[in-house]
């Protein structure tokens, strides 16, 4: 088991929530100077942070950012790229070519459901923002 | 006093706007370490319930989605968003808010061409590009395995 989860230990386990808060912010914290100093739309930067995930983990960068900081790397969009190559990793191991097919869009499948399942239940349960 | 628009443009951001890239920087840097911060702990309930690794970061994920878009049907998460820029953008729930307000949004337009289509307004490059991305990955560790 990797050492953020060791219930044994009360001190590593505050401080695992200490690291994912200090990771995940400081990457929405620069992620804001993108939004402010340059020009790119939020379609564009939810874009490039899963494919950078991808690059990341791909070259070795982001499986280590992941043990260190727990959700502090997994919750924030560059994790769904994590999570999508860790997939198609694992899925070409097992079944080769069909693998790097199947393995990104399995790995992804659970979060890319819920947010389509959810987002409909969004769409027939609530009212549209008053616009005037 | 005479004012050219270029000056007059500079007058009124000096006054409309206080070096505001530190405040949202402190913004997305406390939202956004907080939803990670609460991510951890929807991770640790998963494991404790007996999940495995894999499993309970899928179930996080599921849940912050789930959160995220009824906060969406309350209108609640645009106001934090106001305020919070980056750090509700780019965790998983900005990914879930995406789909969830267009889809709320544009139900005026339909169910099919209104709800249906307008949810992947984001959503759809983002899945576009990373899936792609994902199986050019495979392909090349296809190849290297093949080496």
């Amino acid at each position: 088991m990797p050492s953020c989860w060791n219930p044994g230990k009360r001190g590593d386990y505050l401080m695992q929530y200490v690291y994912a808060f200090i990771t995940g912010g400081i990457i929405c914290a620069l992620s804001q100077i993108l939004i402010d100093k340059t020009k790119l739309t939020p379609a564009r930067i939810l874009t490039s942070y899963v494919v950078l995930g991808v690059i990341l983990t791909a070259i070795g960068v982001y499986k280590p950012l992941v043990d260190w900081a727990g959700a502090g790397a997994t919750v924030p969009l560059l994790g769904f790229g994590y999570t999508l190559a860790e997939g198609v990793k694992t899925a070409v191991s097992d079944s080769g070519l069909l693998g790097a097919l199947t393995g990104g869009a399995k790995a992804a499948a659970g979060g890319i459901s819920a947010a389509v399942f959810f987002g409909l239940l969004t769409a027939l349960l609530f009212k549209p923002a008053d616009k005037s | 006093m005479e004012l050219t628009p270029q000056e007059y443009q500079q007058l009124v951001q000096k006054h409309v706007k206080p070096s505001p890239l530190g405040k949202d920087m402190l913004w997305a840097f406390v939202v956004g370490g907080a939803i990670c911060t609460l991510g951890q702990g929807i991770l640790d309930f998963w494991k404790a319930v007996g999940l495995d690794e894999k499993d309970a970061a899928t179930a996080t994920s599921i849940t912050l989605i789930g959160l995220s878009a009824l906060l969406t049907g309350l209108h609640l998460y645009e106001k934090l968003a106001k305020y919070a820029g980056a750090g509700t953008l780019v965790p998983i729930t900005g990914f879930s808010n995406s789909v969830a307000s267009p889809a709320l949004e544009f139900k005026s337009e339909g169910f099919i061409l209104g709800t249906g289509a307008k949810m992947f307004t984001i959503a759809g490059p983002v899945i576009v590009y990373g899936i792609s991305a994902s199986i050019l990955y495979g392909v090349i560790l296809v190849i290297l395995g093949a080496l």
